[in-house]
């Protein structure tokens, strides 16, 4: 290795940090794993930057996450399904504004042959009751996303503290999580976009849904660019109120339609025509 | 994304660049910084080489988390704009890369005979080629300190999602699309990618072999 390798290597050095510039139009979202993992932004962002030109880089993680990076700034949109955690950003002054997108709902997955019989109970605490007194084993989330609060909140409501050998703190995302279900055979709460788009691969049915309380919120919001200079508001703005359009609205009511045969959420600010 | 489409060779090149360019800048800093520690002798030696070996199992997610808040818009660093950049990535896998290189050349060296190294300077050489000859003389064992630490960054998949975000087309890498398609439970696109990976792996360590093979 002589003085010319070294002249090589830092000629490379030089060349690649060239191609690693970044565009002159980009935001940054931080969004929960469901719209990603269903493949809803992936509909949603090319017509966004083909309207725009603006590049929006999409950073998936749990909600609870997702609010942490727009709280450090780290974030110029944040879009999330946790409309308690959201008030509290918005308190805090984090957001300057915060809007609902759509919505779906939970639901109470598990295996077919249901050993806890929570296919018979007539609420979400009552099904979760039935978990907990039977010990059948349930993964949580626990990775305090928006489907993690809504668990918690059902424990609370069935008066359980859930404990013990049966109940597993995965601390993944919603992907993972059922397929852990689905390895272990045991019942977790999902988002039913998430699940939908995923059941082909999965053993695990919908066990219990409709409970008035398991309404699933996605809220975008806009990070507050007095509290983080750097926040790009105005680019985020656009997004927002593209999101908010009535072609992005006709896109999300209509999005999973034709590969999933029902569509995995419902917008907000499109006429509903469909439940599920 | 399929097995072989536009996408798949943004993420195989992505891999590459980030990979290549922290090693470059490990290598230029932990070459010198080893062949140093493996000559020098100096009071507090013991405590650096100890803190050099810590370092060579730093956990890659606490250099992420680290690296993260250094470079968070609410971090010291935020004027850079680097967090969810390749950028970013390349920062945390030279802090991963750096202390291996460093310690596996201060071990190479550390092991040239020392009267070797006495012949040397006995013929008059000034430190410099006494370092240059020491190391020219240990570059097997450079050579595969490279090497560990090339398998080491572009398999990292912890601090590499933790601060480049794991962003479509811009900071995706193997490892951390192979974990998200393993979570989305698409377990045949993620054996594929890892297919990529160990294809990637293997024609680096075939160079590296011929060049061995050619030059030591």
């Amino acid at each position: 290795m002589g003085m010319r390798w070294f002249f090589i290597l830092c000629g490379i050095l030089v060349v690649c940090s060239g191609c690693l510039n970044a565009p002159e139009k980009c935001i940054t979202l931080a969004t929960t794993t469901s719209t990603r993992d269903t493949g809803l932004l992936d509909e949603l962002i090319p017509r966004f930057r083909a309207k725009t030109g603006i590049e929006v880089r999409v950073v998936a993680v749990g909600t609870g996450q997702a609010l942490e990076i727009g709280r450090r700034g780290d974030a110029d949109v944040l879009l999330t399904h946790d409309p308690a955690a959201e008030q509290r950003f918005l308190h805090e002054h984090q957001g300057t504004s915060r809007n609902e997108l759509m919505t779906n709902d939970f639901v109470l997955v598990g295996p077919p042959d249901d050993p806890a019989n929570v296919r018979a109970a007539p609420s979400g605490a009552d099904a979760f009751r039935r978990i907990g007194q039977a010990q059948a084993v349930f993964i949580s989330r626990a990775d305090e996303s928006g489907t993690h609060h809504k668990e918690k909140a059902t424990w609370l409501a069935a008066g359980l503290e859930p404990a013990g050998d049966w109940y597993i703190r995965c601390g993944q995302g919603m992907g993972a999580v059922l397929r852990m279900a689905d390895e272990k055979r045991g019942y977790t709460l999902a988002d039913r976009g998430t699940f939908i788009a995923q059941r082909a691969k999965l053993n695990l049915a919908i066990l219990h849904s409709g409970d008035p309380e398991w309404i699933n919120r996605y809220s975008v919001i806009a990070v507050n660019p007095q509290q983080h200079p750097h926040v790009k508001d105005v680019w985020a703005a656009e997004f927002i109120t593209y999101l908010l359009s009535s072609e992005a609205q006709q896109i999300i009511a209509e999005f999973g339609r034709s590969q999933y045969g029902e569509p995995l959420f419902r917008a907000s600010r499109w006429p509903l025509r469909n439940g599920h | 994304m399929t097995a072989c489409d536009p996408e798949l060779w943004s993420i195989v090149t992505l891999t590459l660049r980030v990979t290549l360019v922290a090693l470059v800048i490990a290598s230029v800093l932990g070459i010198p910084l080893g062949v140093w520690l493996g000559l020098a002798r100096f009071p507090g030696k013991r405590l650096f080489v100890a803190l050099v070996y810590t370092g060579m199992s730093l956990p890659p997610v606490v250099v992420g988390l680290l690296v993260y808040m250094l470079l968070s818009r609410s971090g010291p660093l935020a004027f850079l704009e680097w967090l969810f950049t390749p950028q970013a990535m390349i920062v945390a896998q030279t802090v991963i890369a750096l202390p291996l290189i460093a310690g596996l050349v201060m071990g190479a060296v550390a092991a040239v005979p020392g009267d070797l190294v006495g012949q040397i300077r006995s013929l008059g050489a000034t430190p410099w080629q006494v370092r240059w000859a020491v190391l020219r003389e240990a570059r097997v064992g450079v050579l595969f300190a490279l090497l560990v630490a090339f398998g080491r960054i572009v398999s990292e998949v912890g601090a590499a999602y933790m601060v480049g975000g794991n962003i479509q087309g811009h900071t995706r890498v193997l490892s951390t699309a192979i974990m998200m398609e393993t979570g989305k439970g698409d377990f045949a696109l993620a054996l594929a990618l890892g297919g990529w990976l160990m294809v990637l792996a293997l024609s680096v360590n075939l160079a590296a072999m011929r060049l061995q093979g050619r030059s030591l």
